[in-house]
Formats: C-alpha cells, structure tokens, sequence
C-alpha cells in the first residue's frame, strides 16, 4: 500500500523493471517502410532525401508507446484508491461501539464504515454482535446478515458508555473472538480496562475519529451578559464555530434568537463569547446549539438558572409625591433590584409582559377590568404578593365575603400596638413554622410590627398562615388560587407599620418566596428527597424532543449522578423551578482518548474505494490509439478518409436548446395557452392535444383566437407570458426548484392561473387520498396559494361565457376548488364580490382529466372516448364549456364579475 | 515436363482474353470514321485517276491511244497513286506496363493494346499493311492480321523495362511506339536514330498512369518496379515530389525533341482518360503525310 493507494496484485509492478529494455527495442526499430509498386522508380534512382532523418522512431512517440505499456502494466496491477484492508478473519466479530454524544457528529461515516464491516463479516460468513457501550445487553453472535438489519436501529445515546470492566465481561460469551471497536475520541477511565478486556479475548481493532469532538457549556449570566463557552477535546489549530441560540418568540414560536461566533485560539481547548442580550429576551433562551455539529454536546439547554425574574410593583395611588422612603415601593424595589427585573406601570401594560410575580402595595381595590385579569393571571401560575396599608385597612375589600385576590377575609380597620395612644408594645415574630416557606429564616430581634391588618378567623385561616406575630396573630397569609397562589403581608411594604422592610429577614422572606431570582445553583441539600420530571430530553443527535413519560429523577441524582438511560439530558421541573442537566457539565473537561500503546487503531475511513485499474487500462488502449494514428500519419498511411472519421467522433452530440427570445416571441406574439411539462411523454402529449381543442374551441365559438399551445418547462421558460397555465399532476413529476418556484409564486401574484389537474376523479375526491393528491399538496405546498373552496354556485366562472354548474372533463366529479371568497365578502343579491388579484382565482383545482375531455388531433377530431353515446358527447361539450368559461374569466378579470354585479353597481351609483 | 492439364487451361485463359479484347478494339475502330482513301494525286495505282496532255519528256508509251484516237492531242492516262502503306507497331509488354495505381483503372499495357490493336484494325480496314516491328510478325493486309496482332499483343514480357524493337524495319514505313517510355532512354534514342535511317516516320505514343504524373505518395517507402528488379528506399516521398516531376518533365521533353530531330510525333496519354482520344490522335497523326 502506498498512502491511500493499494495494488490488488503488486508484484506484476516489477514488470516496470522491463521498460528500459523496452526501450532500447523499440528505439533500436524503425517504424516499417511501405513497400510500393511504382514503375517510376527508374527516375527516382539516384534521389537523396532532403535532410538526414534518423530513421529511429521518433523520442515522442517512444514516450508515447512507453507511457502506454507502464499504464498496462499498473493497470493490471490492480491499483485501489482507498482499498478496504483485505483481512480475511475468521470466527465471531464483536463489534463494540460507544455510540456516545460525541460519536453523533461523524455518525454517517461510523455507520457507512459499519454496513462496510458487516457486509465484509458476511462475505466471510463471521457471526457478528453489536455491541453498544452506552446501553450494553448480553452478547450474542448471530449472522451478520441479521445485525445488518439491526443497522437502521443502531443510534447513538445522548450519554457516555459508564460500563465497566467486570459489568462487561460478565456480558461477553466464552470463547474467543476478535473485536471492532468504533470509538469515540474522548478520554475515559474504563477505556484502557476495555481495551484489556477485548485484548484477552481475540485481536481488537479501533475505529477511531480523528476530528476532534466540540461541545458547549452551559450557558452562564456574568455581569450582565451571557457567556457562552465551547469545548473541544483537541487542541488544534485557530478555530472559529458559529454559535445559535434557540427560543422562543413573543408569538411562542420556537426561533433563532440570535447567532454568535465563538473563536478558539491555536492551542486553546475551551473558548468563550458573550452575548449581551436583552433580559426579555435572555429569559426565552430555550438552548443554545452549535451550529453544524450534530451531537447533545453541542447542545445545551438553559434552565431558570438564566433567567432573572420579572418582576411587577403596582402601588396604585403614589399620591404623596417626592416622599420617596416613604413608598410603599421604595424597600420592594431595593430589596428586588439586585436580582429581578422591575416592571412598574398600569397594570394593564405590565401583565402582557408575563411578570413572574406581581406585588400589589397596599391597593384596595382594582377596577373590575384589572381585576379580571389579574385573577386570570393568578389562575394561570402567577404569584400575587400584596401589602396590606392604610387603604386596604380602610377598605371594604374582603370584608364579608373572602376575595379572590386576597387569601383571607380582613376585619375592619386592623389594629395598632404600641403606639403612643395603645396599650402594649409592638410586636416581633414568632418563629416559623416547619411547613412554612420561611422555615429555617433566622429571626432577627429587632424586627417588630407595630400596625397590621387583621384576619377574621375564618375555618380556613390556620392552614394560610405562613408567618404570624408573638401573639399569634397572622403576619403572611397564603392562599392557592387556581395554579397560582395569593399572599398577603399583613404590613406595610414600607416601614411605617414595622420594620421588617428594615431588616435582611425581608429580602430572605422575598427569597424564599421565589420572588427574586434564583440565580444560584442549588445545593444537593436543597434538592434532598425532591423528585425532578423530565419535560424535554434530548436524544444523541443533540434533538430536543419532549420527554413524555419518563419516570421521576431524585434530586440528588438529578445534580450528581451520571448521565445515562435513566437520567438523560434534558430539562428537568421540579416544584417551582426547572433545572437543566445538560451533556457538558461546568465542570466538565473534554480531552482526546488515549489508548493503551500497541492498539491498532485505524481512523474512520470515509472515502470508498476506487479501482484505478480499469482507468489506467483504458489509458493505454488510448494511448496506444493515438500511436496508432500517429505511426499512420509518419509512415503516410493516413488518409483523409481516416482522419475524417476521427474528426467525426470528436463532434459533440447537437445540443438541444430553446432560444429564450424566440421562446419569449412565439409565446408573446399571440395568446397562447400553456401546460407544464411533466416529463411524462403520454400525459404531456394530451395536455398539449387538449389545449390544442380548447384553443380550436375558443376561435370558433369566441372572439379568443389563441395560437398553437406551448408545453412550458418551469425551469427554464419565462411564465409571464401565458394567462393560463394547465398543470397535470402525476405521483413522479420532478419538484421544480426553488427558483421556479418563486417563479411560479410571482406567476400567481401577478394575475396568472394555473390549472391543477390531478386527473384522478374516477377513483378519488379532492385531497390526499391518491397518489395524484398527494403529490399535488407536495407539489403546491411553496406555492402561495389563498384558501380554497369548492367552486360555489354563484362563482363568475359558472356564468363567464356560458352558464354552467357541472365542470366536467373526462371524469364528472363536482370536485373543483377555487380561491375562496374573503369572509368579510359583501354580499350583494347573494353574491360575494371578490377582489383579490383582479376577481380571477389564482389556482382551480379538480381531478376531471380536462385534457383529455379537450383534445383533438391535428383534423380537430377528439382524440379520447368520453363517456357512453350522446351523453358521453354531452359532457365533452361541457368540458369545453367550462374551458371557455376558464379562460374566458382569466382573461377578463373583474369584468364579467362586475356585469354580475352591474344591477348593484348601478345602485351604488345611485342611478 | 509441362502437364497438359494446366498448360491447355492456361492456354485457355489466354486465348479467352482474345476475343474481349478484338470487340473492344473494333468497337473503339468503330468510332473512327473512315472518310479518306487513295492518296487523291496521280501515281502508281490500280485505279484511273486522270487523262492529260502529253507533255514534252512524255515517253511514247506513256500515250493512251485510245483516248487520243477520239480527239486530235495526244493523252496520257495517269492512275492514282496507290501505294499501301506498311505500319508496323511496337507495344511495350515489359512488366513495368503492367500496373494500375487504383482498381478502377486498367493497367497501363492494357491500354496500351487497346489503343494498338484499334489503330491496327482502323488501318487495315484503310487498306493498310499493318505489322509488328521485329521479324515475329512483318506487315501484311486482311482480317486475319488483325486475330494475328491480337494474338503477339497479348504476350508478355519478363523484363522491368522494355526496349524498343527496330529491327527489320522496312523503309520508309510508318511506325507506332506505345510504351511508357520510363526505361532506359538510349534505346529509344537508338531505336528512333535507326528508324530515321530507314525513312521510317511514326508516332510515339506514352502511355502513363495519373499516379506515375502526380506522385502521390508520402511517409517512409520504398519504391519497387514491377518485376522488383529496381528498388529505392525513402524516408520522406512527399519530398521527392517535386524533384521526380521535374525528371518526369525532362524525360518527356527529350522524348518530344528525339521526335522533333527524326521528324516523329509524340504524344503522353494518361490511363484515366478515354482510350477513344489518344485513337483519334494516332489515327490523324498517321494520316498526315509523311
């Protein structure tokens, strides 16, 4: 083997050793004289040669000759480009893949060289397994005909193989076998163990890529901007990959947000960018990807840990202007800012925002619009936190009965303790409770209320308190409302009624209430006994997909356990929050595998194999063609005759070509209908038949006089010219390009029509329920086609030329569909007025083989039996009638509509 | 020991030939118009040409009394001068003749014959004495002769070249040489001189193949004469073109000036030209007095 290049029978090549023999031979003989009679000769006795040609043959022409038999020769030698290794094994193949995350980017190389081993183990009559490490099962030989049809199921997993050693062999049959491994290029513990492992067991081969693996890491929010950072596991040369990030738009629909590129220096393995990305927008990131590897490293999803809260304040009346420590706004927005994003505003602007939370300060009451809302907000998941004050103390609200927005019933007024016209001194709080969200806050001292709101003991009222005073008053009610939840601070936002707003205990309550943001990764302890639910897994492709049914992940596991079946990549929710657990880690390091010295390690051979021989063999006979020719010519035997043939041959084959302009005259200089060409030559020969009647039909009977029709190639032909354009359908007409489409799209904009004909009304109704259907929803799915509906009876082409209420072609189905009317159509006698693109439908749509029903032969006899006697007769008139009235109402526009409206219009007009 | 077999199916052959080539050359002869006869001038003759006064030197019995009876002068009878001519032909038959450059042409002795035998048969319907030169087959009248010319015409010659036959050339006859004239040009020179001797006037006829005029012919070659006895080698013949044609042309021209000097014709026919020109030619070049 020489590089790439291998010899099938290498030893022939010493041959070459023969052509400086050759050589001389041949240089040492002239080329042959030819001998000829001529009676002439006596006077030519005597005559010397001009010059004194060597006769030798010439050194060009030995070249020529030598170069000839060299390409016989290597051709014979069976020279292979990219051979396969002819190793002939013998006994069972295990083939052990890792069918990792990071062997998804090459996947279409592994699994081509996979079919490529299977079908050499099957020529070899091997029994062969496979072996995937990520999901291992017992191993056990079968034909390798029967792991061929495993193939299409073998996919990589979105986690690394965690099989070890022991588990594996456990696996493994008795016996002795030898071992394909298709590898991935990560570095792994259990890998030099394997490796053992299949070592003692038969001769291992490595498939290995030599790429590189890249991934990225979880995405992070740093001083105000978002870093993304990739890895690689090589650390090659300067790099740069481009970098998309994936959400949603405001409409919900899954788009790309924004595009970033990430450059690793030489050497580098891990490279960041960072995005600053607006926070309404940072909080729809759904993933970042990139952009052309294929891999759940690639991928990673982002989770709350991203997001900043938002978070809306609604204090109602500000009217004490200027007093700023005074707003009931003041402490929320300094406890808030740090980590959520503020919305203030009228409640009306902020709820489309989708707050997170909602702090209303001390508002009584909303108006019955903002309360609708704000209710139905709640319902849906929100967090509703308000603050009692001197307005809602003074207010009815939730007075008699329970309110929806508020978690319990208030009585009037609320009390005051120790103030200077009180008995008693204020109050601190009592300690909380274990099943309160406050549970664990430490209780600073100096924290005490001295005004609150009061609940009336209601049979509900011990479940809703959160937190409650010394006394056992309630401080913080709860109530659930729908999917979200109610709370009430029985104080002020501010510090006028106590001083929690004073002290850190606030922020903490604020906290834990998942009012702020929860920008901290959680602990393993927070996580302790939760149960996680996966929403969104991603398989090994790096594909997001939902995750259904998988069962519950603990907490635990969730943050430290490995990645495999049981705990996939993926988005996980939780109670309040989802946590993302993506492929790459923080924490997680990718380097290149290395391999126990003396594995034999072969690359991922992507190119086929090529005999060369049959290349080099027609070279020499080529070669050997042209000394041929040329040994004729020095010797004078070629004659014209000869060199005539030759000449021949090198002439082209004629080239087939419409000129653009002669097209663009024949289809512009007169009306001319048209049928698109469906490389079907029978379906084309009637289309064009069929139009060829209609255009006979419409001179005689109408003041149309078309000339001969055009079959129109859609990629080729300029379509402007033709008012109708008739499109048979069959299931294995070619899908125009994008450019004819946009071709065709401009076509329908500017006015044309195209006729649909799926010819198929015999055996189907309009839809996909035939082979023709279906292709014609594949065919017009890029078209810009309006909504249909069946052509109603009150259509201007029932009644463009002739009145008609059958369309009929060779089939008579009532199947035929057109644009539909805009619903808000004015009706005028019952007849819609339709105004798009002039009145005239861009698309009919039918299946009733219209051609065939129109076409005739050159004499103008029809060509196709239509129906039975004189009915049969009957219903091709009417298909020629509905063919008038088709391009009749193409060529008119809103005119005849506009004469079915005449007695309207003239009303209109007021005369 | 010749077997008879082959020998009489050779002889056959032969003699096969005969006959096609006495049609063809009848039908060629047939083309002429016989329109001339007599030497139209007193003379020694059979036929009475003409009385005239006696004349002084008139010799008595020279006088034709008969005539002179019936008139008071004396007459003199005078006959027309008849005298038959002997043409004697000479028809190269050596193998350098025998060539043809393309099929559809006829080989250069083929022509040759036709041409030969055609003035013969036109001359002996003349009332001329026609023979070959040499002493195989001397002049004489009559059909017969001409199944006789046929016959000699036919045999061919072993040597490349041939040289013209001058032997037993009777005087003051007239003589027809076709050949190609490519040979060795002295005999032709001696043939002609000693012909001239005699009286002997005549035509030269060559006889070419257009191959043999435009020498066609490139690459590597070797040239071979027919009977292979003369060789000669080249490594590029579409040199030698120009050089051949203009031996070609001074061959030509010291054939034309040996005429000039003997007081002969000459005349170069091509094979791809009709047979029916050179005929004629020959045919008026005989009849112009000698």
């Amino acid at each position: 083997m020489i590089g790439a290049l291998g010899f099938t029978a290498p030893w022939l090549l010493l041959a070459l050793a023969a052509l400086p023999i050759l050589w001389i031979l041949l240089r040492a003989v002239p080329p042959a004289p030819v001998r000829r009679i001529f009676p002439g000769v006596a006077l030519l006795l005597g005559l010397q040669d001009d010059e004194q040609i060597s006769d030798r043959t010439p050194w060009w022409l030995l070249l020529l000759r030598m170069l000839a038999v060299a390409a016989l020769i290597v051709g014979l030698a069976g020279p292979v480009l990219n051979p396969r290794s002819q190793e002939p094994g013998r006994g069972p193949l295990l083939i052990a893949m890792d069918a990792s995350w990071a062997s998804a980017a090459d996947w279409p190389q592994r699994k081509e060289l996979l079919e490529r081993v299977l079908s050499d183990a099957a020529r070899a009559e091997r029994p062969v397994a496979l072996l995937s490490l990520t999901a291992p099962e017992p191993v056990r030989f079968q034909a390798a005909s029967a792991a061929q049809s495993r193939l299409p199921g073998v996919l990589p997993a979105a986690w690394e193989p965690v099989v070890s050693a022991e588990a594996l062999s456990a696996l493994l049959p008795d016996g002795r076998f030898d071992t394909v491994w298709f590898s991935d290029d990560l570095a792994r513990d259990t890998r030099a163990e394997l490796a053992a492992l299949f070592t003692t067991r038969g001769t291992l081969r490595v498939m290995a890529g030599e790429t590189g693996t890249m991934a990225l890491a979880p995405l992070r929010y740093e001083a105000g901007a978002t870093v993304i950072e990739a890895r690689r596991s090589l650390s090659g040369p300067a790099m740069t990959l481009p970098v998309q990030i994936h959400g949603k738009d405001p409409s919900g629909t899954p788009r790309i947000l924004a595009n970033a590129e990430i450059t690793f220096a030489s050497g580098a393995q891990s490279a960041i960018t960072e995005l600053a990305l607006p926070a309404e927008l940072r909080a729809r990131i759904s993933h970042a990807a990139l952009a052309n590897t294929r891999s759940a490293g690639a991928v990673t999803l982002s989770d709350d840990s991203l997001r900043r809260r938002e978070v809306a304040l609604f204090a109602g009346r500000e009217d004490r202007e200027g007093l700023e420590l005074l707003s009931p706004l003041h402490y929320l927005r300094q406890a808030l800012a740090p980590n959520a994003d503020l919305l203030e505003g009228p409640l009306q602007d902020m709820l489309p925002a989708a707050p997170d939370v909602v702090i209303l300060a001390d508002v009584a009451s909303l108006s019955p619009a903002d309360e609708a809302d704000l209710t139905e907000w709640v319902t849906d998941g929100g967090l509703l936190v308000r603050f009692a004050g001197p307005r809602l103390a003074a207010s009815d609200v939730s007075r008699s009965a329970e309110h929806p927005l508020m978690p319990v019933r208030l009585r009037a007024g609320g009390r005051s303790v120790g103030g200077a016209m009180s008995w008693g001194t204020p109050k601190a709080l009592a300690p909380f409770d274990a099943e309160s969200p406050f549970a664990g806050l430490a209780l600073p001292a100096d924290v005490t209320v001295s005004s609150q709101v009061m609940a009336q003991p209601d049979p509900t009222l011990a479940d809703r308190v959160i937190a409650s005073l010394s006394d056992g008053t309630p401080l913080v009610t709860r109530k659930p409302l729908g999917d979200g939840q109610v709370v009430l601070f029985h104080v002020t936002a501010n510090a006028e009624w106590s001083s929690l707003p004073l002290s850190g205990l606030f922020v903490d309550m604020l906290d834990r209430l998942a009012i702020s943001s929860l920008a901290a990764t959680p602990e393993a302890a927070d996580l302790q006994g939760s149960i996680w639910q996966a929403v969104q897994v991603l398989d090994g492709f790096g594909r997001i997909s939902e995750a259904g049914t998988l069962p519950g992940v603990s907490g635990e596991a969730l943050l430290d356990a490995p990645l495999g079946a049981d705990l996939r990549p993926g988005l996980y929710q939780g109670e309040a929050r989802r946590i993302a657990r993506n492929v790459i880690r923080a924490d997680t390091q990718l380097s290149a595998a290395t391999w126990p010295a003396g594995t034999d390690i072969r690359p991922l051979q992507t190119e086929p194999e090529t005999p060369l021989g049959g290349m080099l063999l027609s070279l020499a006979l080529t070669l050997l063609l042209i000394d041929i020719v040329v040994s004729l010519a020095l010797s004078g035997r070629l004659r014209g005759a000869v060199a005539g043939i030759l000449a021949a041959g090198f002439l082209g084959l004629p080239v087939e070509a419409q000129n653009g302009d002669e097209f663009a005259l024949a289809a512009a200089s007169e009306l001319v209908l048209a049928h698109v060409i469906t490389r079907n030559a029978a379906i084309d020969d009637t289309a064009l038949a069929g139009l060829r009647g209609l255009s006979d039909t419409l001179i005689f009977r109408t003041s149309i006089e078309p000339a001969a029709p055009i079959s129109v190639d859609l990629e080729r032909d300029e379509l402007a010219f033709f008012p109708l354009l008739y499109w048979p359908i069959t299931p294995d007409q070619p899908t125009p390009s994008d450019a004819a489409y946009a071709k065709l799209n401009e076509y329908l904009r500017s006015g044309g029509m195209i006729l649909f004909d799926t010819r198929d009304a015999d055996i189907a109704r309009f839809g996909a329920a035939s082979p023709n259907g279906r292709k014609l929803q594949a065919l017009a799915a890029p078209l810009d086609i309006p909504p249909l509906e069946p052509l109603p009876a009150d259509h201007v082409l029932t009644r463009t030329f002739y009145l008609l209420q059958d369309f009929p072609g060779r089939h008579a189905a009532r199947d035929v569909w057109v644009e539909a009317a805009p619903p808000d159509a004015e009706q005028v006698e019952g007849m819609p007025f339709r105004n798009l693109n002039d009145g005239v439908t861009p698309v009919v749509i039918g299946g009733n083989d219209w051609a065939a029903a129109w076409a005739t032969d050159m004499r103008g006899n029809a060509l196709f039996p239509i129906g039975r006697g004189y009915a049969g007769e009957r219903q091709r008139e009417l298909a020629h009638r509905f063919g008038v009235n088709l391009v009749m109402h193409v060529l008119t526009g809103n005119y005849k509509s506009d004469q079915v409206h005449v007695p309207a219009l003239l009303d209109r007009l007021g005369q | 020991m010749t077997t008879p077999l082959p020998l009489r199916h050779a002889a056959e052959q032969e003699a096969a030939r005969l006959p096609p080539l006495l049609a063809r050359a009848e039908h060629l002869a047939g083309t002429v118009l016989l329109g001339e006869h007599g030497r139209r001038r007193a003379g020694m003759g059979d036929d009475f040409w003409q009385y005239r006064p006696v004349q002084a030197g008139d010799s008595r019995r020279m006088v034709d009394w008969r005539r002179s009876a019936r008139s008071d002068a004396e007459f003199v009878r005078e006959r027309e001068w008849q005298v038959a001519q002997s043409v004697m032909l000479w028809v190269d038959t050596a193998a350098s003749m025998r060539f043809a450059s393309s099929k559809d042409l006829p080989e250069k002795s083929d022509r040759a014959r036709l041409i030969a035998l055609a003035t013969a048969i036109l001359l002996i319907r003349g009332g001329e004495r026609v023979g070959l030169t040499g002493t195989t087959l001397p002049p004489r009248r009559g059909r017969a002769q001409i199944i006789r010319l046929a016959e000699r015409l036919s045999d061919t010659q072993a040597a490349d070249y041939g040289t013209p036959e001058a032997r037993a050339m009777l005087p003051h006859a007239r003589a027809v040489f076709i050949s190609d004239f490519l040979g060795d040009i002295t005999a032709v020179e001696a043939a002609l001189t000693k012909a001239a001797d005699r009286g002997v006037r005549g035509v030269l006829c060559q006889v070419l193949d257009p191959s043999e005029e435009s020498f066609p012919f490139q690459g590597r070659t070797i040239f071979e004469s027919v009977g292979k006895s003369l060789r000669h080698e080249t490594l590029k013949a579409g040199e030698l073109k120009t050089r051949y044609l203009d031996r070609l042309a001074a061959r030509k021209d010291a054939l034309r000036h040996l005429c000039r000097v003997t007081g002969w014709q000459f005349t170069t026919h091509h094979t791809d030209s009709p047979a029916q020109a050179a005929l004629l030619w020959l045919h008026s070049a005989l009849e112009r007095p000698a």
